[in-house]
């Protein structure tokens, strides 16, 4: 185990870009989330179902699109505790096919920081075969 | 069906308590994909500060919609689960979950408001700890789409 380096607020500038990261998911993926979070609906993991209900095929968790996109935030600053505060809309459903799954290209951008609190606010833009999947999504991560 | 909009502004007791394990924490913190040392490895955690393993950002939506679900399955509140599209999240932590933490949520009908042939519900779940003390704020909005 190693201790790891958290981002200071000195280091941290408006206008910054976070690494950027695509994220594959698959439909092993959402069996894992399903039972990991407990929300195990049918239309995220059947896909006759997902049909039934109007779906083109078994859609992903919107909150498994949330947790995955927030790891670019995480890592960036290094200490997951200093999350404070995240939020989105969830636009458009992430369609999982059975052959070769989605992926998630995320992207971060330092919008605001704030001296006096040392918080920083990050907006995401997440996206699937280009189309946005999260909207109006943002974090903000308490910094030293 | 419709929402009963009778339902906007009520607050209710009190769920019964959510114990967060470590082995949970893991589980989840694999299934979205985070590896920070701190969510797996309890000396990670305490050598950053923490009192034993930490919950990823989103974990408190496990706890919330449990709370949630007072409304949601309650029948008279008439929510059609088969026409419900999660809208909006947000959480906001005032500390963050650790393992070993006993969470207990207290819901709020926020607002119940008509658009464009849908219902919009927003649902706020204060997670307390065993002291009552604010852990994280859950807000969360469902869209109950209308009957076509």
């Amino acid at each position: 185990m190693s201790q790891q380096t958290v981002r200071q607020f000195s280091q941290v500038s408006e206008g910054e870009s976070l690494p950027e990261r695509s994220i594959p998911v698959t439909r092993a993926h959402l069996v894992h989330y399903a039972g990991a979070s407990g929300d195990r609906n049918v239309i995220h993991w059947d896909e006759r179902t997902a049909q039934a209900v109007g779906l083109p095929d078994v859609i992903a968790h919107g909150m498994l699109t949330m947790g995955a996109a927030v790891q670019v935030v995480t890592d960036w600053v290094g200490d997951a505790g200093r999350v404070i505060d995240y939020g989105t809309r969830f636009t458009k459903p992430v369609v999982v096919p059975h052959d070769g799954g989605a992926v998630l290209d995320v992207a971060g951008k330092v919008t605001t920081t704030d001296p006096e609190s040392k918080q920083a606010t990050v907006e995401l833009t997440v996206t699937c075969g280009g189309d946005k999947v999260l909207g109006r999504c943002r974090a903000v991560v308490q910094l030293d | 069906m419709a929402v009963n909009e009778d339902f906007q502004g009520r607050s209710y007791d009190p769920t019964t308590p959510f114990d967060v394990g470590r082995e949970h924490i893991r589980d989840f913190a694999a299934a979205v994909g985070a590896t920070d040392p701190i969510h797996h490895d309890v000396e990670a955690a305490r050598a950053a500060g923490y009192a034993d393993l930490v919950a990823p950002p989103t974990f408190a939506v496990i706890p919330g919609q449990r709370t949630d679900a007072q409304f949601v399955a309650d029948p008279d509140a008439g929510v059609d689960y088969t026409r419900v599209v999660h809208g909006e999240q947000r959480f906001t932590h005032h500390r963050p979950i650790v393992a070993g933490d006993e969470l207990r949520g207290v819901l709020h009908i926020d607002a119940i408001r008509a658009a464009g042939g849908h219902q919009m519900v927003t649902m706020r779940s204060e997670i307390i700890d065993a002291q009552d003390q604010p852990v994280a704020t859950s807000l969360s909005t469902i869209v109950v789409r209308g009957g076509e």
